[in-house]
């Protein structure tokens, strides 16, 4: 049994009980995934599988057997940052940046799945392609949450990656 | 948590035959984990069940057939969902958050468990469906989140899911697979009221399997929506919420599916709020009559007393945004 995490195989734990999400971080000791609240309510342990972003908290490490995982550690090109990661520092999109490794890699899935059209909550029309405005990106990213004070941050360094990618 | 043993299944009768002792299915882990870690599900045995079937296939009568570890965003931005169901749409993107819908499969979410926070509890409140025979907290306690119809004296919880509202409209079908064999239910049957076992939330059999759901044909269900009421806007449980799928013809209401999610200990369908608006016109005050009808027996708790005026409020409001789009 293993699992592919940041393009690098691992062996899986043999305690069933293990979370993904410990797994990361306590067994290969990629802490840049965090802990928040643990019961799936804050999003700070958000990860991409197979690139769909889910919670690690939630999740059991023996379910994704020959699954691939990206974390923050890897979503950048060795030294390069992610564009997310950029405009992260250039709009203050964190203060304490306990929640920001969720944000971008939740951001990355929101991505994609508006790239394929999927709609939200705050659609009108649940056919039409999806325009990301900001009412759209704060429903989107919902499930991630900051509690100290860089939300209009986070949702700008998203609007000028994100959506502008969307839209060109 | 306690420990268990892991194994995953590949068919339904593997599952069923790996299904031994205290045991449960895992879908995608975003309630169940939970339960374990909190120590409130103790199963000593967990059968993987998302290696089932995933795929949603149109039906020979113009259905759909919907298999049991369909992701919950699968389900939701499914084309043929969008356009002849989006009432399910609709009810599946209300809830959770995206990352959860990623993951949660469509057999696990008809199985979650009440979010009543004195059922989660576990070192401070008694709750009959914990723990039976232990009492109820929340009757006296902080209960504005609780049921207000159909709830008994050993329970006021309510049905977490947003998705399950729509089935309870859509009349959808559940299969199961069990010791005895392959089974159908009407999906209206699948929840149980509290009664004096509010342990029990469902009718299946120790073991027993969800495959699929199946959606009937029903055209006017393209006229139909979910409209949920909660305390912030985006990311909460319903205080309420309305599922609804209208049909007009020449100035009369000829066809109306109605449930309601937030107020029961299951997805509550609101038969006698269609039965005052079949043949009826489509006026506010017609709605606003059905709605009193189906409330007439709500029985709300110390807190909750607001949900029945709101529950009246947004199926009014819901009639009123359909009829507009379906004249």
């Amino acid at each position: 049994m293993s699992i592919i995490i940041n393009g690098s195989a691992a062996a899986l734990p043999g305690d069933p009980r293990v979370s993904l999400l410990d797994f990361l971080r306590e067994d290969l000791h990629l802490s840049g995934t965090k802990k928040g609240c643990n019961q799936g309510a804050c999003g700070a342990c958000t990860v991409l599988v197979d690139g769909q972003r889910i919670l690690s908290c939630l999740a059991l490490a023996v379910q994704f057997d020959g699954r691939e995982v990206t974390t923050i550690e890897g979503v950048g090109h060795g030294n390069e940052l992610h564009p997310l990661q950029q405009a992260f520092i250039e709009h203050d999109g964190f203060q304490c940046g306990y929640c920001t490794p969720g944000q971008i890699c939740s951001a990355i899935g929101m991505a994609a799945e508006a790239q394929r059209g999927v709609p939200s909550h705050v659609s009108a029309d649940l056919s039409a392609d999806v325009i990301l405005t900001r009412e759209e990106l704060q429903e989107r990213m919902s499930g991630n949450l900051c509690r100290c004070g860089a939300h209009n941050g986070i949702i700008d360094a998203i609007t000028m990656t994100v959506a502008a990618d969307l839209a060109a | 948590m306690n420990p268990f043993s892991f194994t995953r299944a590949s068919d339904p009768t593997e599952a069923l035959r790996l299904f031994t002792g205290n045991a449960s299915y895992l879908g995608g882990g975003t309630n169940l984990v939970d339960l374990m870690r909190e120590t409130v599900a103790r199963p000593e045995r967990l059968v993987d069940v998302t290696g089932l079937s995933d795929t949603i296939e149109e039906t020979e009568d113009g259905g759909l057939l919907i298999g049991a570890a369909v992701r919950n965003t699968a389900l939701a931005e499914h084309r043929m969902v969008r356009t002849r169901y989006p009432i399910l749409s609709r009810a599946i993107l209300a809830g959770a958050s995206a990352q959860i819908r990623n993951m949660a499969t469509v057999g696990g979410n008809l199985l979650q468990r009440t979010r009543c926070t004195y059922f989660y509890d576990t070192d401070g409140s008694r709750c009959n469906k914990r723990a039976p025979g232990s009492g109820c907290d929340a009757i006296e306690g902080f209960n504005r989140n609780h049921a207000i119809l159909g709830a008994s004296p050993a329970c006021v919880a309510t049905h977490p899911s947003d998705m399950c509202v729509a089935l309870a409209a859509l009349d959808a079908t559940v299969h199961l697979t069990g010791a005895g064999g392959a089974r159908s239910l009407p999906f209206t049957a699948l929840h149980s009221l509290p009664g004096d076992h509010p342990d029990i939330d469902t009718v299946l059999d120790p073991g027993e399997l969800i495959t699929a759901i199946e959606l009937p044909w029903l055209p006017f269900a393209a006229t139909s929506t979910y409209r949920k009421v909660r305390d912030r806007a985006s990311y909460a449980f319903a205080l309420v919420s309305v599922a609804a799928a209208l049909k007009l013809d020449q100035g009369r209401i000829t066809d109306v599916r109605i449930a309601l999610g937030g107020v029961a200990h299951r997805p509550w369908r609101a038969l006698k709020a269609e039965a005052a608006l079949r043949g009826a016109a489509p006026t506010e005050q017609v709605f606003r009559d059905a709605a009193i009808a189906e409330l007439a027996d709500a029985r709300p708790l110390k807190d909750n007393g607001f949900k029945v005026e709101l529950a009246k409020r947004t199926l009014v409001a819901v009639l009123v945004d359909l009829a507009g789009v379906a004249a």
